[in-house]
This record gives structure tokens, C-alpha cells and sequence, in this order.
């Protein structure tokens, strides 16, 4: 575990940006914690290649850092969600997600305010050119449709990756999902993955 | 020096906190509302006499955290405040010149 406050980040294969709610989203949720100290280690180990993961909170830090590109705003229904809901691998040759089959369906829990993925039109077609859209919120049958799009998200957008693709941002919870007691196990999938 | 800092979300951005208040209003009776965006806006007092470095500063700000430019846009103005004791010799010199015999050449 690492402070936000600590000026070094220890050798690490793989950073983990978790949940929460940094600052208590102040100004927007994300910005603060963006330019807290630890980032700028945050921002060198990704630059070199080390792997980064960012779930809810932290995939909006990592928006506000630019490790990410795009931004998480309100969900559409100016709602809080807290529930299970499935999401699409669209693109399971990524670090976190080669151990999923491609297309197949992940149910994970999401818990969120600001989850609406917007980007602009020409980012968007980038992110299609360059598959870094890894997850979709779909039906369980894997339909990407509108009435399953929890937030509002452009293209239904859970989770992307960035060009390179070490940097990953989620808005589901898979952490939630990794073990029988908690209900799920289709989180598990995405840690396991890690090579 | 105070300034004032606006941020506004662009406007292809959804912006539905904005349309809920919008709705709100029309729902209280104030009709003929068009559009409706809600925004930010900071005060901030810097120490610092030139405007011009006052108001880069402020932009400098806005670009680094105060907006996300990926959705918001921002404008930055200086906001004068007359104190009381500039107000006072304002007076003393408008007095002056009333009875100044310099006054009929304007």
C-alpha cells in the first residue's frame, strides 16, 4: 500500500488505483487526487511501460492524469448505482484481459456517480481504430444496446486502455467479483489475466 | 488582486444537472426558459499588482486543475473593487477640479 502523500513508489509490477472517493470528488471527481505526489511515480512507471490499473475513483484519476484519454462525468440519470450489471470483453488481447474469451460476458458489480465515459467523436473513432475499448455494458446475452447502458457512456463504455496498452481504467468493481462469497467470480478473470 | 475564474461545460457536452434544474424551474412557473447550463465559478485573491501576470496566472490554473478542457471551457477576468479610502480621494479629487479654474477649458 502506497501513500498518496509518499514521493516514492517501490518497485511494483502492476499499480492498482482503487475505488473511492478521493477528496470527496471535489472540483471533479479524480482532479485532486490527479495531482497528489505518488502520481508523478504513477505517471513514470506507466511511461516506461509498468502496468497500471484504475477501477471506478481510480479510473477517474487516471482520466485526470492523462494516462487515460477522455473524461467521466455524471451519469445520465443524475443517479447513484450500486449493482450487478454485465459487461462485453470487446477486446481480450490486452495485459488484463487475455485470460477472457473475446465477446464473452463478465457480470461485475459497479458502484458509481460519475461513470458516463465521454470523449469527443474523434477520440472515440481513435479508441475504435486502436481497440482500446476492452469492455462494453451489454445484456446477458452480450447485446450492446442502450437500455443496458447504465450511465450513459458513449459506445456503452465500461473500461479502455490506453495506445500502449499498460494503462487500464475500469468502472466496474472486479475486485468485487473474485471469490464465491461475494456472489461472483467473473472479476477473478481480469487478476488473473496479469501476466 | 481578485480574480474571477468561470468554468463552463462545452457545449456538445450533456450537461444533465443543468436540464434538471431547468425543469425544475419550469415546473415552479418560470416558463420560456431556453437553455440552461450550470457551471463554476472561483474567487481567488492573489498577491500580485500587475494584472496581466494576475490574469496568465489564473490561466495557467485553469488549464492545470481548475477545468478538465476535455469538456469545460473556462474565461478569467480581474475584478476591480473600489476601497473605501480610494473611493474618498476619488471625491477630494473630482471636488477639486469642480473648483478648479482649469474646469471651464473642458
Amino acid at each position: 500500500m502506497v501513500w498518496h502523500a509518499d514521493a516514492k513508489l517501490p518497485k511494483s509490477d502492476l499499480v492498482v488505483l482503487p475505488g473511492g472517493f478521493s477528496y470527496g470528488d471535489y472540483l471533479r471527481c479524480g482532479s485532486i487526487a490527479s495531482k497528489s505526489r505518488i502520481m508523478k511515480e504513477v505517471t513514470a512507471h506507466s511511461k516506461k511501460g509498468g502496468l497500471v490499473m484504475g477501477v471506478c475513483n481510480g479510473f477517474q484519476v487516471l482520466v485526470e492524469s492523462q494516462l487515460l484519454p477522455g473524461v467521466l462525468i455524471r451519469n445520465i440519470n443524475l443517479k447513484f448505482i450500486c449493482k450487478n450489471i454485465t459487461v462485453k470483453v470487446t477486446n481480450n488481447k490486452t495485459n488484463f484481459t487475455s485470460k477472457t474469451s473475446r465477446n464473452s460476458v463478465l457480470e461485475i458489480p459497479i458502484a458509481h456517480n460519475e461513470g458516463n465515459y465521454f470523449a469527443s467523436k474523434d477520440l472515440i473513432d481513435e479508441l475504435e481504430d486502436n481497440n482500446q475499448i476492452v469492455l462494453q455494458y451489454c445484456d446477458a446475452a452480450g447485446n450492446i444496446t442502450e437500455q443496458c447502458n447504465p450511465n450513459g457512456s458513449i459506445k456503452n463504455i465500461a473500461g479502455i486502455v490506453n495506445k500502449k496498452g499498460n494503462v487500464f481504467g475500469l468502472m466496474p468493481h472486479p475486485e468485487r467479483a473474485s471469490d464465491e462469497l461475494l456472489g461472483g467470480m467473473d472479476g477473478s478473470l481480469i487478476f488473473k489475466s496479469l501476466k | 488582486m481578485k480574480l474571477q475564474v468561470i468554468v463552463t461545460l462545452k457545449k456538445d457536452v450533456l450537461d444533465p444537472q443543468g436540464s434538471a434544474i431547468k425543469s425544475s424551474l419550469s415546473n415552479m412557473g418560470f416558463k420560456n426558459i431556453e437553455s440552461l447550463r450550470q457551471g463554476k465559478t472561483f474567487e481567488i485573491i492573489v498577491k500580485e499588482k500587475d494584472e496581466k501576470v494576475a490574469l496568465s496566472k489564473a490561466k495557467d490554473m485553469c488549464e492545470k486543475l481548475l477545468a478538465n478542457l476535455t469538456i469545460e471551457d473556462y474565461s478569467v477576468k480581474a475584478i476591480k473593487e473600489w476601497k473605501p479610502a480610494s473611493l474618498f480621494f476619488l471625491a477630494l479629487i473630482v471636488i477639486a477640479m469642480s473648483k478648479s479654474p482649469l474646469k471651464n477649458l473642458a
